[in-house]
């Protein structure tokens, strides 16, 4: 669970429904829990990892802007969510780490977007591979609605199932 | 020109009416301006000095006569009556109001336009070669390749949130129009030794405050790999572009901190890995975005040179303009035709809503319902036939838009300034009005010859300066407006940065620079060479003498 700037925790949007969120993010100096899932920093990771692999529960890595998914490349199978935090708004580095980690490396877990998340990107994040969303809203499944509402037509190939328009058109 | 099919009018509908909901969101406080604005940029709506602005993409510069009808409509209605053409090939409404945005989006929608992306930190309009498809010196038509590139850039999911604005130009004639080499990528189409067709593909090129002329990424990129390597040109930026400070945000300032060669490591390493995959384009696929560019109807031509050499015996003022205005077209009987909408003393690149529609009639007449907006804020006719010119001039003398001025001194490109921009610190257009004056008289101009005044009113560079053979801007000092004067710079093949030649002048003061800066090279230039070209004969030299007196050096 992630508590807000504002002090409330932050629902998490998963396929368009808010879920419960398992995960606890844990601070490079806080202790790991006994139990429980949990997502650790790169650093984190990097440090601890062989505690990190024996750890009893679901195991997740979040990034931030800069770290590059070319560093966890070969730990891939440890994660069962990688966050991709988004620092600002105005801040599309992680769109390209997402693509990354999907198309490039084959991570099948969650992809969650942690940080400044919004309404407005949500249909660019689910397109470059993102299934999961802690955002700071007040009605996430109505945001969801209306973002799938809004546009259905793409023109870039991405691995996430849409067709393309330049796919309809050989149709 | 090319005509959109369902799906690309669904998508700018469904555009529309997403902008629609954004604009009600920021008006029931939903959404608070430091997200609202980089929504509003991506519909190019610009908040300046007095009101908003909204910049409407004209795609690598092709406008039809139905379009321009429905910006003189539009500018009517919710504007005050006139436009501004951009060096990027767009039109730009300067007063427009919030709460009219969603149905000027819809009545722009209604004939396939629209502002997305022509502002924000994403990429930018493409722009091409204003002669596209129909100039003589052509080795191959750049706009089949410009489609598929507005297509793949038209709300990226990866690249829609970038450290800065990206801007990619295209041209596929060996004299470039494109000012590719001021871009952050710029494309140019060519046929290699075994005669394939492919790019060469320069990276890292832009104004600005750190002007830079791009470098040679690629010397040889074959056409259906256009899409996959700026992909991995845009992934290696999105990831490294620098974003702690947005002067230093633009892909030119990594490519300049990073190294050239490192730079091309990384994107031909991104580019080896998707190189073959989707972003591939087949020859099938070419084909269908080709059968969408409606043919050219053109006719046998009738012999009309006879008739057209009496015209211009007994009209000189017809004579100057077909003299000035006309580009070499590849079929035989047809012109282009420059119009200019840089009258002498007025604003460059500002169009009336009458103008417009009289243009757009006169462009079903004469030249096929297609128009072309130019980087120097001009207009073109694509198609004219030569037998037409004569009528098509006395109807442009009816609207005022008959200037010849074509590459002369007096057609300059200029940035709104400090009369509507937020972010200029001098004025720019009625300087640009004083220079035009002073140099009103044709032949004079003609004396002078090939000269591009290119004038900024601030150092985001927005008119080019840089890359004027003579350069302009405008700066704040202690409160007062100055202007430094560059010379040397070159938007072309040869493209080349201008140095400021000294202190600067006031208003007045830049307006004599400019003439005595002129006439040091009327005087020392030998036969037959432009001012670019006696410049880089001679340096700065001369021309500081004759501005500053003589240099120690040269006492």
């Amino acid at each position: 669970m992630t508590p807000s700037k504002k002090g409330f925790t932050v629902p998490l949007l998963k396929q368009g429904k808010v879920a419960d969120d398992t995960f606890v993010r844990i601070g490079d100096e806080d202790p790991l829990p006994d139990q429980g899932d949990v997502i650790v920093g790169l650093s984190r990771w990097q440090a601890d990892r062989d505690e990190l692999t024996r750890h009893k529960g679901s195991l997740g890595v979040e990034l931030a802007v800069g770290e590059s998914p070319s560093e966890i490349e070969g730990d891939l199978a440890h994660f069962d969510v990688i966050a991709l935090d988004f620092p600002a708004f105005s801040d599309g580095r992680a769109f390209s780490s997402a693509r990354l980690l999907r198309e490039r490396h084959g991570f099948q877990g969650e992809i969650r977007a942690v940080g400044d998340v919004e309404l407005e990107q949500l249909h660019f994040m689910a397109r470059v591979g993102f299934d999961s969303f802690l955002i700071e809203s007040d009605d996430p499944e109505k945001d969801w609605t209306t973002a799938q509402a809004d546009l259905d037509l793409w023109y870039q190939p991405t691995e996430d199932g849409h067709t393309t328009v330049r796919q309809k058109r050989r149709r | 020109m090319y005509q959109y099919d369902e799906f690309d009018r669904e998508f700018v509908e469904q555009r529309a009416k997403q902008f629609a909901r954004q604009v009600e969101r920021r008006l029931a406080g939903e959404l608070p301006e430091d997200k609202f604005k980089p929504l509003r940029l991506m519909n190019g709506l610009y908040l300046q000095l007095h009101a908003y602005m909204l910049r409407i993409n004209v795609p690598y510069g092709c406008l039809s006569s139905e379009q321009m009808r429905k910006l003189a409509h539009v500018s009517r209605l919710y504007d005050k009556s006139y436009g501004h053409l951009t060096t990027r090939q767009n039109m730009q409404l300067n007063w427009i109001r919030l709460v009219d945005m969603p149905e000027i989006l819809n009545e722009l929608a209604s004939v396939n336009m629209h502002g997305i992306q022509s502002s924000g930190n994403c990429i930018r309009n493409i722009t091409a070669d204003e002669y596209a498809g129909v100039a003589a010196d052509e080795i191959e038509d750049p706009r089949i390749y410009c489609e598929f590139l507005r297509q793949w850039s038209s709300l990226h999911p990866e690249f829609s949130f970038l450290p800065r604005k990206f801007k990619i130009s295209v041209t596929g004639s060996p004299n470039d129009r494109a000012a590719v080499m001021a871009h952050d990528i710029g494309l140019r189409l060519y046929k290699n030794e075994e005669g394939e067709s492919g790019f060469e593909v320069f990276v890292g090129g832009g104004l600005g405050r750190t002007p830079f002329v791009g470098k040679s990424i690629r010397t040889f990129l074959p056409t259906e790999h256009i899409l996959s390597y700026c992909e991995a040109i845009l992934r290696v930026y999105n990831q490294l572009g620098r974003r702690d400070n947005k002067y230093k945000a633009r892909i030119k300032v990594l490519v300049h901190e990073t190294g050239i060669d490192k730079i091309r490591e990384l994107v031909e390493a991104e580019w080896e890995s998707i190189r073959d995959g989707a972003l591939n384009l087949p020859e099938e696929d070419i084909a269908l975005i080709r059968a969408r560019f409606t043919p050219p109807r053109y006719e046998a031509p009738l012999d009309s040179e006879d008739e057209l050499k009496a015209l211009r015996e007994k009209n000189p003022d017809f004579d100057r303009w077909v003299d000035q205005q006309l580009a070499e077209h590849k079929q035989p009987g047809y012109s282009i035709v420059n119009i200019s909408c840089t009258p002498i003393g007025k604003p460059p690149g500002d169009i009336s809503s009458d103008q417009m529609e009289a243009v757009a009639d006169l462009a079903d007449l004469y030249s096929m319902g297609e128009l072309r907006v130019t980087h120097n804020q001009n207009l073109v006719f694509t198609d004219v036939r030569r037998q037409d010119l004569f009528k098509l001039w006395q109807a442009l003398v009816e609207i005022d838009l008959e200037t010849a001025n074509h590459g002369l001194i007096t057609d300059t490109i200029c940035c709104p300034g400090l009369d509507y921009c937020a972010l200029a610190n001098a004025r720019s257009i009625p300087v640009a009005e004083k220079i035009s004056n002073a140099f009103a008289d044709h032949e004079r101009q003609k004396e002078i010859g090939e000269i591009y005044i290119n004038m900024s009113g601030c150092i985001n560079a927005c008119g080019h300066h840089h890359v004027g053979n003579i350069g302009i801007l405008g700066v704040d000092k202690k409160n007062s407006e100055l202007y430094q004067l560059m010379l040397g710079g070159s938007a072309k093949e040869d493209a080349s940065i201008g140095k400021i030649l000294g202190r600067g002048f006031d208003e007045d003061g830049i307006v004599t620079a400019v003439e005595n800066v002129v006439d040091t090279y009327l005087e020392i230039r030998t036969d037959g060479e432009t001012f670019i070209e006696t410049h880089r004969r001679v340096g700065d030299d001369p021309f500081k003498e004759r501005l500053y007196g003589a240099s120690p050096k040269t006492r």
